[in-house]
């Protein structure tokens, strides 16, 4: 199955049952799914919107009567989301947000791209608020993480993004679908009626600063809890390495094998891969710095995740950077090229 | 084992269905399998490329910086494509409407007129079709059993009434590459 359908059957099979998207290439696909199969499931809706924007508002509203929601889009219809995001954070309501990256800034093109760690990783929106940011890089990752996300958003009742990019969502690849947790969701966070009961809000506008700081802190403490509970992250080959990329999603693929060219050559290159790129697995690289001292960082951008990596490790380690943006897709054997050269002239 | 293929040629020759076809009968005899399309503003008589990666271990990149094989159903596509074989590799040509050949000769070239074989079996759409006999004659990654069979399951019921000549296609380029 190609990743954008992957993606949207694993999301039917966690229970999904309100998806609203608005066409954009290259997650199509992911849309064309769902409104082929949401209507084959019991309380299953599709909804083409007219905007992302309208999207995005349809799936809080939705989550608010307690029901798992999806939208999906591409890098710009991302950034129109962003207003509908931190509604969402604000007001604490759970849902998933698929953003199969392509190049930017602007319209920029189709081709997959990695420009949006930024905007995902500091949450996009306006507002002191996080959004926990998933970035699978196989079709078997995505399945699973998927269904993961909505776990993990109903736990902290919060968005969660799933970052993976062109290539990954019309790559095909044979994937395994697990079963899907039971749903453990509190109704009392669920807006189905008051009847004769206390009635229930759900809000975001909160105008007394001190409640409204007191809700700022009490998300804070929540994203505290996220950051040390959450994080995933793969190392590959670091046993015996003297040098390790750091690279997620597609990069982290083409690295792979780099990493299987450069070690058949007899050079000592692992890789450190990064699964939620917030919270980012910092003290786990931090730990990697203990016997290694050499790090490069390849993304197909200009160098994002190239910031939380110096956060972890500036002082521990050297840095380098390799980035391809706006599109382009290095070939391992490019990106080989790289890697030796920096691991030669460290002389390791 | 990874074999690393490249499927081109002009949008409407079915490339992208040669790729698919090959990567679901991989996946069905058990191997690890990536197929990868080039999108885009594509179009019918535009460019269209697939690479599909078949292996018995994990796939770590699903890019082909030097693939084994390319399968070219178009001129452009041979001068595209040629340089990135690797030394030793296999490139199939569509001797039909490709009037030049590779200008390597550390590759192995075997070309199958498959356009006309088409057009002999009545159908000009199932030149792909006989290029994949070719294909799984020569690299023998699945058994034409397993990929007849992924074939017609791709197809779907709608189109039952192309298993036959697909059938009949396919036979034609097996029995085109002698042993």
């Amino acid at each position: 199955m190609s990743g954008n359908n992957v993606i949207g059957e694993a999301a039917i099979r966690a229970g999904c049952r309100f998806y609203a998207g608005y066409p954009i290439t290259p997650q199509n696909e992911l849309t064309e799914y769902m409104a082929e199969h949401m209507r084959t499931v019991e309380g299953g809706v599709f909804l083409q919107s007219e905007s992302e924007i309208a999207a995005i508002n349809m799936i809080a509203g939705a989550s608010a009567t307690g029901v798992r929601v999806m939208t999906s889009s591409s890098s710009p219809g991302i950034s129109l989301k962003q207003e509908g995001i931190s509604s969402m954070a604000a007001c604490e309501l759970p849902g998933i947000i698929v953003n199969i990256m392509r190049g930017g800034p602007g319209l920029g093109n189709i081709r997959p791209s990695q420009g949006d760690y930024f905007q995902a990783t500091r949450g996009g929106g306006h507002g002191d608020y996080r959004t926990i940011v998933i970035a699978p890089a196989t079709g078997q990752e995505l399945a699973d993480l998927t269904m993961d996300a909505f776990d993990l958003a109903d736990k902290y009742r919060m968005p969660v993004m799933i970052l993976a990019d062109g290539m990954m969502g019309q790559m095909m690849e044979p994937v395994i679908f697990k079963k899907p947790n039971p749903r453990q969701y509190p109704e009392k966070f669920m807006l189905r009626g008051a009847g004769t009961g206390k009635s229930k809000f759900i809000h975001g506008l909160i105008l007394d600063p001190i409640d409204s700081e007191a809700h700022n802190w009490k998300l804070a403490r929540k994203y505290q809890v996220i950051a040390e509970n959450e994080t995933l992250f793969e190392e590959h080959r670091v046993d015996d390495a003297e040098l390790v990329i750091v690279a997620y999603g597609t990069s982290a693929r083409i690295a792979k094998g780099a990493i299987k060219r450069l070690r058949s050559h007899g050079m000592k290159i692992g890789l450190f891969r990064p699964i939620t790129l917030w919270p980012f697995p910092e003290l786990k690289l931090r730990a990697l710095s203990a016997k290694i001292k050499n790090f490069l960082v390849f993304e197909m951008s200009t160098g994002q995740m190239l910031e939380d990596v110096r956060l972890a490790l500036q002082g521990y380690a050297n840095i380098e950077f390799h980035g391809r943006p706006g599109g382009a897709v290095p070939t391992p054997s490019e990106l080989a090229n790289v890697v030796a050269r920096v691991y030669n002239k460290k002389d390791l | 084992m990874l074999v690393k293929t490249i499927f081109c040629g002009f949008g409407g020759q079915g490339v992208l269905m040669m790729g698919i076809s090959l990567a679901n009968s991989a996946m069905n005899k058990g191997y690890h399998v990536t197929y990868l399309p080039a999108y885009g503003a594509e179009m019918r008589g535009g460019t269209a490329n697939c690479t599909v990666a078949v292996s018995d271990e994990e796939i770590a990149s699903p890019i082909a910086s030097e693939p084994g094989c390319l399968v070219v159903m178009n001129s452009p596509s041979l001068l595209t494509f040629q340089n990135k074989v690797s030394e030793g590799g296999t490139i199939f040509i569509n001797s039909s409407i490709v009037d030049i050949r590779p200008n390597r000769d550390d590759v192995k070239t075997i070309c199958v007129p498959c356009t006309d074989m088409a057009q002999e079996l009545g159908n000009n759409r199932v030149a792909n079709i006989i290029m994949m006999g070719a294909f799984i004659k020569e690299l023998k990654v699945v058994s034409p059993e397993i990929y007849l069979k992924s074939l017609e399951a791709i197809m779907g019921s709608r189109k039952k009434a192309l298993a036959e000549i697909n059938r009949k296609a396919f036979a034609a380029g097996f029995d085109y590459i002698k042993d």
